[in-house]
């Protein structure tokens, strides 16, 4: 399948890596001390690293190439159709029932079966499932590339923390108020700014999240600056006093039954009048507004609603870590959700659960990795852009048997 | 009055950089319409190969007019060819994808890259030998105007100089104008648009490049972390000139350099980087086709 | 009789090029007007004008539902133009192409129907029966236009012709008075063209008037009650069919100068 021709091109791209690489890999300089360290080692690495991406990247190119090829041919047609396994799965109830039976047992009995460390973990990662679920009706539903939705998550943590400290509210009452927040605040931004160009709301987000982050850090009077808000009280239960590990368990199901929520909500508004005009949007603004849509009202919405997700999981956060600083709301959260939306597949439920775990939890257990967290983020953006846009998961649109009458 | 002078001159220091890096922002988003949010890192990686490639040198003992100029070369060549490989990596495949794929894959490309760099070499900021002596003739102006500041307006001035000749006056130029004009119609002229997409990416990053290695001089540091920033107070900048207009990055940057010099200067430098960003929300929301930039209907 | 559609005085000038130049033109109600012109006189941007997406830079557009009550489209965002009750289709085909053939006409109710984040949410009676009213609608719509079979593809795997028609029935489902047309036959075969023919009598029969912009000059002529001619962003002429086939300055226009010196 793979040519002398394509070696010969795979070498020449390694020779390319190698050369574009060597100032940054293979010397490190102390300017002040003057020592030079030559790192001849990473040459190999990257260019065997390239040698292997580009064969790899090349026979994915030619197979799907050979597949267009035969349904161009009307080959493909005569084959039974091919449907993808996750689609089988998702679409035949005599497998997900199951499935989903089974991995609802496994997250009702974590708790029990795990340390309160494990628990710890998996509640970072259910909340980062729900934010997920939340940006990806901005991003992924309705198509507005939101690169500062850490804003409204910070917005969220804050309001318990300092609703709390200076008005002494619980944590039940900031819970929808968080939320409310953080969707005004989406109001506020999107009214001026959705009726833009939709790259121009990406670097305005972006802009927004660091205006946040910044006066969170340099307003001591307002946010006690950088040293941030401590002693923040965990959720109650009726006023019972918890020990540490019991308040853990208690917030790890406050985030099972929040995820469920989340689902039910994200899944209705997906398959209503309001969701489809939201994926109209994506596809077409132009052709949306012709057909009698209110482009700036349907993207506000969005905007507002996805905010009010990560208002809500931001106060479950003050909770959960009993401090609030503004290092915890920088760029880079909103970076990893974004890939979150990305990897799951735009405006797929079921995809964007399973790119949180994956993402979230992955690194937590395979330390050697995390140190390479942010980069292969940055690249899984990349490679699913230009590989499988459509993510792990595609989005699946509902279907409609209609009687025969 | 000195003060006044001294915040003016650093202002102008500042918008030549922004300047050097807007460049990139506005040729890419004029003829593929992307805001190539990888183009901080490019400066970024510029700023870094230059450091790298200068102390070598500077322990193999190069003399100093040397080191400059190889270090500049090093430089521009280096981020270059990033840009080239990030183009022909990350957006070629996505010429003809949704309009959120490109981006999306932009945001990739610059963390990656910021990573990239973190990795291959260190997440603490590093010391940046400053390469431009004090000029003796500038001695009476010290109290306002430095020596590096004054080398780096006139690099900037030339460079715009050059680089307006090329875009007026070069077959490669004009190909860039058509293609910023009409794709499509360039492509059926017989214009090599992929090749134009190149050399404009290559154009874009080498002067990045040489703006990361004069503000990094002149700074005294550098680490992974300043394309971020730069990037993004770049674009405003560009933004701010009105998009895809060559003079308005520069017009804009000038504005926004100055704008931050006084602000900070007079008002308060805690807040330095929240009066860029909500300078470029209230272009966006009142003028968003930028001071030089044409207002153009979207064909339907 | 009052027309549904007038429009007078209508100019569109990008930059220092006048596309549109003081255009009048009048659709009385069950009818179907055609405007004609070589390519590039401005058809396309008088719909686009029309129906809200460019700013026209004078002129004045009337619309007149049956019961009375003139109303002013200029300057209403094309959402409210829609509403109002003008319903386009494009020449370059823009169909949701990700959504299923059923869903891209149930877009089309979208300005008729009322259900916000919170029916949505708690699904309650008259969002449930709203819901059931939009799949009905949509889908007689769709059988009406040959498409019933295939309202579970995705749009864009329709061949070219069925694009064409499901883009008249998302039209059609936002209940237009005056139905737009941009080119409806461009890439259709003779057998699909004739049922075009047919189709757009049917919709007028049912009391839609119909503005259409067409090239192929079989059709225009066999459907139209009256015609409008327009290049270079001027009305040329107006007529029935057979006042515009014997017009010396449409001959013109569309044969070009050189025809006198051959
Ligand atoms: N958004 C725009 N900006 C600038 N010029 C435009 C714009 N839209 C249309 N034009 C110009 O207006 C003129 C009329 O174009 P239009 O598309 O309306 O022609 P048409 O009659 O529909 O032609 P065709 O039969 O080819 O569809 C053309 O010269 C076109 O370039
Ligand atoms: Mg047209």
């Amino acid at each position: 399948m793979i040519s002398l021709k394509d070696i010969g091109k795979a070498c020449i791209i390694a020779l390319w890596f190698v050369a574009l690489t060597f100032p940054l890999m293979v010397i490190k300089v102390n300017p002040i001390d003057r020592i030079i360290i030559w790192r001849w080692h990473n040459m190999l690495w990257v260019g065997l690293g390239s040698f292997l991406c580009y064969l790899a990247g090349r026979a994915w190119l030619m197979r799907r190439e050979i597949r267009l090829r035969r349904i161009r041919q009307g080959l493909e047609a005569e084959l039974p159709q091919r449907t993808p396994l996750s689609r089988r799965i998702i679409q035949d109830p005599v497998i997900h029932r199951p499935l989903l039976a089974a991995g609802a047992l496994f997250f009702l009995i974590f708790p029990l079966l795990f340390s309160t460390y494990q628990t710890n973990i998996m509640i970072t990662a259910l909340m980062y499932v729900v934010l997920g679920l939340g940006l990806n009706i901005v991003v992924g539903v309705a198509g507005l590339l939101d690169l500062g939705y850490v804003a409204f998550y910070a917005v969220g943590a804050y309001a318990y923390a300092l609703l709390n400290l200076h008005f002494g509210l619980g944590f039940w009452t900031v819970l929808p108020i968080g939320g409310l927040l953080a969707a005004t605040f989406g109001i506020l931004l999107g009214f001026p700014v959705l009726r833009l160009r939709g790259d121009y709301l990406a670097i305005v987000t972006l802009g927004f999240g660091e205006i946040i982050r910044l006066i969170l850090e340099n307003w001591n009077e307002f946010s006690h600056g950088p040293s941030g808000i401590s002693n923040i009280p965990r959720p109650g239960f009726f006023g019972i006093q918890m020990s540490l590990d019991h308040s853990i368990t208690y917030l790890y199901y406050l985030m099972i039954a929040m995820v469920v929520f989340t689902i039910f909500v994200v899944n209705r508004l997906q398959n209503s009048r309001i969701g489809r005009a939201w994926f109209a949007l994506r596809e077409d603004e132009i052709a949306c507004q012709a057909m009698g849509i209110d482009k700036t009202r349907t993207k506000l919405t969005a905007f507002a609603l996805g905010a009010f997700w990560a208002g809500m999981v931001g106060v479950i956060f003050a909770a959960k870590t009993t401090f609030v600083n503004p290092a915890s709301f920088t760029f880079l959260e909103s970076a990893i959700i974004l890939c979150i939306v990305v990897l799951g597949g735009m405006g797929s439920i079921v995809g964007v659960i399973i790119a949180a775990l994956v993402l979230i939890l992955l690194p937590e257990y395979l330390r050697a990795f995390s140190e390479y967290r942010m980069l292969v983020f940055g690249a899984v953006l990349v490679i699913m852009m230009v590989f499988r846009p459509q993510g792990i998961i595609a989005n699946i649109r509902k279907t409609y048997r209609i009687g025969i009458d | 009055m000195d003060y006044f002078v001294e915040l003016f001159f650093s202002g102008l220091t500042r918008g030549s950089i922004y300047a050097l890096i807007a460049l990139g922002y506005t040729m890419v988003y004029g003829i593929i319409g992307l805001i190539n949010f990888a183009h901080g890192e490019i400066y970024m990686i510029g700023a870094f190969t230059a450091l790298i490639v200068s102390t070598v040198l500077s322990i193999f003992g190069f003399p100093l007019p040397a080191i400059i100029i190889l270090t500049a070369l090093a430089a521009a060549i280096w981020a270059s060819a990033y840009g080239y490989t990030v183009e022909k990596l990350a957006y070629r495949p996505l010429r003809n994808a949704p309009r959120l794929s490109p981006l999306i894959s932009a945001i990739g490309m610059s963390m990656f890259l910021q990573n990239y760099v973190l990795l291959a070499q260190t997440p603490d900021f590093l010391p940046f030998p400053a390469l431009i002596p004090d000029f003796d003739f500038m001695e009476p102006y010290a109290g306002f105007i430095g020596s590096s500041d004054m080398v780096i307006l006139v690099t900037t001035t030339v460079i715009m100089i050059l680089l307006t000749l090329l875009i007026k006056f070069t077959r490669t130029g004009k190909a860039m104008r058509a293609t910023a004009q009409d794709r499509k119609m360039a492509m059926l002229v017989g214009i090599n648009v992929d090749h134009v997409i190149s050399v404009t990416f290559i154009i874009g990053s080498a002067l990045a490049a040489i703006g990361g290695m004069l503000i990094a001089s002149h700074i005294g540091q550098i680490n992974f972390y300043i394309g971020f920033i730069a990037g993004i107070k770049a674009f405003t900048a560009a933004v701010l000139g009105g998009i895809g207009s060559i003079p308005g990055a520069v017009l804009g940057s000038f504005i926004l350099g100055l704008t931050e010099s006084f602000a900070t200067g007079y008002v308060s430098s805690d807040y330095e980087d929240v009066f860029a960003f909500s300078l470029l929300v209230l272009i966006l929301i009142f003028r968003p086709s930028g001071l030089l930039g044409k207002a153009t209907i979207e064909k339907v | 009789m009052t027309p549904v559609l007038e429009v007078t005085g209508l100019t569109m000038d990008f930059g220092g090029i006048r596309a549109l130049d003081r255009l009048d033109l009048r659709v009385n109600p069950g009818e179907i007007v055609a405007l004609i012109g070589p390519n590039g006189a401005g058809k396309t941007t008088f719909f686009n004008c029309l129906t809200g997406l460019y700013r026209p830079t004078a002129g004045d557009l009337l619309l007149t539902p049956p019961d009375g009550g003139t109303r002013r489209l200029n300057g209403l965002k094309p959402n409210h133009v829609t509403m109002q009750g003008l319903a386009r289709t494009f020449q370059n085909i823009r169909l949701f192409p990700n959504m299923t053939v059923l869903e891209n006409v149930m877009i089309g109710r979208h300005c008729r129907t009322r259900a916000r984040v919170l029916g949505a949410i708690f699904r309650d009676r008259r969002t449930r029966q709203e819901e059931r009213e939009i799949v009905a609608l949509s889908v007689s719509i769709l059988k009406e236009l040959g498409l019933g079979d295939m309202i579970n593809e995705f749009a864009k795997n329709l061949p070219y012709g069925a694009q064409r028609r499901l883009e008249i029935a998302r039209a059609l489902a936002t209940d237009p008075l005056v139905l737009l047309l941009d080119e409806p036959a461009a890439g259709m075969n003779p057998q699909e063209t004739r049922e075009l023919d047919e189709l757009i009598r049917r919709i007028r029969d049912k009391g839609l008037s119909i503005l259409l912009i067409e090239h192929d000059m079989k059709l225009v002529m066999s459907l139209s009650d009256y015609i409008f001619v327009m290049d270079y962003g001027k009305k040329i002429a107006e007529g029935t069919p057979e006042e515009i086939r014997t017009n010396p300055a449409v001959i013109k226009a569309y044969l070009g100068e050189d025809m006198d010196d051959a």
